[in-house]
């Protein structure tokens, strides 16, 4: 999940998908120019502490957590 | 006080520091020396690591490349960070749970194989000696600009800093001291950018200034921009120019290729819980977006100042609404003194080619376009004036160019240093533990005492510091290409051969040999292709240009296709031969488990 996540927002937003979002002015560019430059180094940080914290509750679930 | 004075003085300062930190924390044991005794907290660490990965490409290259092609190399920004949600997910918490100072000796032990773990050191020392020649490159460029001395002076004085702290210190020097390089290098980056965001748009963060408004103008700064560079005849900075498939598979090199370097790898080792080293790498990543989303303002902005010197009417987006600098005023000038020291350096440099007293920059490829082609005409322009830029002065310049203070030219220096050392301290340990740990304690002589081995890292590291210091000297076009280099040879070989030894408990030791050596062998055969042997120009088979490319992949993006070929040979070759003994199985299946990796096993 957090994998597909990493791929949209920089291979599909930045790359890939990037005339669907021409329409979307962002600041003088456009949405998928925002995503390539500094969205998708934000979301990257969001998920690595979404899924730290996810893990480490899961390990504590099931009993094999430190 | 002169520059020159400020320069030595703020550089001097921050070297004592680091210095002193060394000192303050030299290692005692091995356990000590390689992985800091397992404990650093996740912040100190992830700060470390930020200074270990950040080297002189990041701080000084990278808004460089970026200020001249604009969005198609937002790879790098991409590239470069996404490669920490790999780690954060699929290598940092298992191989710190595996409990080993180094990656070969993962390698090693995971594919129950001598052979395999030789393999693993022989990559470790490729990736990590071409990545230390560029430091060392970077070191001697930025001393000798501020310092105003040779080259190859600047390169030793560099040189026996390294040794110094390195050496003496092993990694709790390091992580100490890198911390401290993290903090002056993100100060050297962000103030300059501030100051130019506050007088281009206004805005105090250069992330938001970037799309703000421009002041002088009351115009977009970003669609500005782009109405400039495309009078002058350049591609248009936000627009998409080259291939989807190469900026995708470019990208995919950067991230594996990141997830893979030794160098980052074994920071994991130093946290003291499994669920720390996965937080690690978000604040590792954290640190670093701090400098990478400042990058795309400081290369957008420095691009637009640089434009606005060369064409006054640039300012508020009427290119040509005034006469292009002249002649006089260049070497004349106060505020333009850095064009004449950088043009010392021969990396800036001008020619006044119809004799009329003024310097129009353009590019000539786009010469036909309107308005400049009329432009030519009623100038009688005989080509671009302004005949070398180098991308990577970008950065150094850019406080000059946008007249700051003097104190904020010496931190700038002063970052471009911490930035270059820090990142060659934390590869020189990476070799060093693999030729004493791997190499010496692990083959040669498995008998040596643990002071007999901290003496061989040590010497290990002297010899590097010597080797890269020396190819330094005379680099041989090297440090773009060996840095894509060492990223194709990362990528192609020690990732894959992580997330298999991670992942499948099926995997056995020929198909993990069979995988490194077909991933690392193809990448470097397609390099040379295009580059030469060994680098040495003239000796490439084939034109490094677009159209001679196998399918446009150009040969820096190769490495994810490496890494592809190594997994499938890899599953291929382990399918056919008998799958590893029960006690490898076991041993895989206990990496998931987070619970006991405090009894980190000792050699």
């Amino acid at each position: 999940m957090c994998m597909i996540i990493w791929a949209l927002v920089s291979y599909g937003f930045g790359i890939i998908l990037r005339p669907l979002l021409a329409g979307i002015s962002m600041g003088g560019a456009d949405l998928g120019f925002w995503f390539a430059q500094q969205g998708s180094i934000l979301v990257f940080i969001v998920l690595i502490f979404f899924y730290a914290w996810r893990m480490n509750r899961l390990d504590a679930e099931h009993g094999v957590d430190e | 006080m002169s520059q020159f004075t400020l320069n030595l003085i703020v550089i001097g300062l921050s070297f004592a520091l680091y210095i002193g930190i060394a000192i303050w924390a030299r290692a005692g044991s091995t356990a000590e020396f390689y992985a800091a005794n397992r404990g650093v907290s996740p912040v100190m660490n992830g700060m470390a690591t930020a200074a270990d990965w950040m080297s002189a490409a990041s701080f000084i290259s990278m808004a460089g490349l970026i200020a001249f092609t604009g969005y198609d190399n937002s790879t790098y920004l991409m590239g470069w960070t996404g490669g920490y949600v790999l780690l954060a997910m699929l290598l940092a918490p298992y191989l710190r749970k595996f409990g080993k100072f180094t990656v070969p000796e993962f390698i090693g032990d995971r594919f129950y194989s001598g052979t395999a773990r030789i393999i693993g050191v022989v990559c470790l020392l490729i990736i990590s000696i071409t990545y230390v020649i560029g430091q060392m490159t970077g070191v001697g460029v930025t001393f000798s600009r501020y310092l105003e001395v040779s080259n190859s002076t600047g390169l030793w004085i560099g040189a026996a800093l390294v040794f110094v702290y390195a050496v003496l210190g092993g990694m709790k020097g390091i992580t100490y001291t890198q911390v401290a390089q993290y903090i002056v290098l993100i100060i050297a980056y962000t103030i300059p950018a501030v100051f130019i965001a506050l007088q281009l748009t206004g805005h105090v963060l250069p992330q938001t200034g970037l799309f703000g408004t421009l002041s002088a103008s009351d115009t977009k700064f970003l669609a500005t921009l782009d109405q400039v560079v495309t009078d002058l005849g350049f591609k248009s900075y936000t627009g998409h120019h080259q291939s989807t498939l190469d900026m995708v598979l470019f990208t995919m090199a950067l991230m594996i290729g990141t997830a893979g370097l030794p160098h980052v790898i074994i920071r994991f080792f130093t946290v003291p819980k499994v669920a720390d080293a996965r937080k690690s790498a978000g604040w590792a990543l954290v640190f670093i977006a701090l400098l990478y989303t400042v990058a795309p303002a400081v290369g957008s902005m420095s691009r637009f100042n640089l434009t606005a010197t060369m064409w006054p009417g640039a300012e508020t987006g009427q290119t040509f609404s005034q006469p292009a600098v002249s002649l006089a005023d260049i070497e004349s000038r106060e505020d333009l003194n850095w064009m004449r020291n950088w043009q010392v350096t021969g990396l800036l440099n001008w020619e006044d080619k119809n004799g009329d007293g003024l310097i129009q920059y353009y590019n000539e490829a786009g010469a036909a376009n309107e308005p400049l082609a009329g432009v030519i005409a009623e100038q009688g322009l005989q080509g671009n004036e302004l005949t070398t830029v180098n991308n990577d002065i970008m950065v150094l310049a850019n406080p000059e160019i946008a007249n700051l203070p003097g104190w904020v030219i010496a931190i700038v220096a002063a970052g471009g240093l911490a930035a270059a050392l820090s990142t060659a301290a934390g590869l020189l340990l990476a070799i060093s533990g693999a030729v004493s740990h791997d190499l010496i304690k692990g083959a040669i002589n498995p008998g040596i005492s643990e002071k007999g081995e901290l003496f061989a890292a040590r010497v290990s590291m002297a010899v590097s510091i010597l080797v890269a210091t020396l190819l330094g000297l005379n680099p041989p076009g090297f440090a773009a290409q060996t840095v894509a280099l060492a990223f194709g040879l990362a990528a192609s070989s020690i990732f894959p051969v992580l997330m298999m030894g991670i992942f499948s408990t099926r995997m056995n030791k020929e198909g993990a040999v069979a995988g490194m050596l077909a991933g690392i062998v193809s990448t470097l055969i397609y390099i040379f292709t295009y580059k030469g042997w060994f680098f040495v120009t003239g000796t490439n088979m084939l034109p490094d240009t677009a159209d001679a490319w196998l399918l446009g992949i150009s040969p820096a993006s190769f490495g994810t296709v490496g890494a592809v070929i190594n997994f499938v040979v890899a599953y291929l070759v382990s399918n056919a031969t008998k799958e590893p003994p029960p006690e490898v199985r076991d041993l895989v299946a206990s990496i998931r488990v987070p619970r006991g990796a405090g009894a980190a096993q000792a050699h």
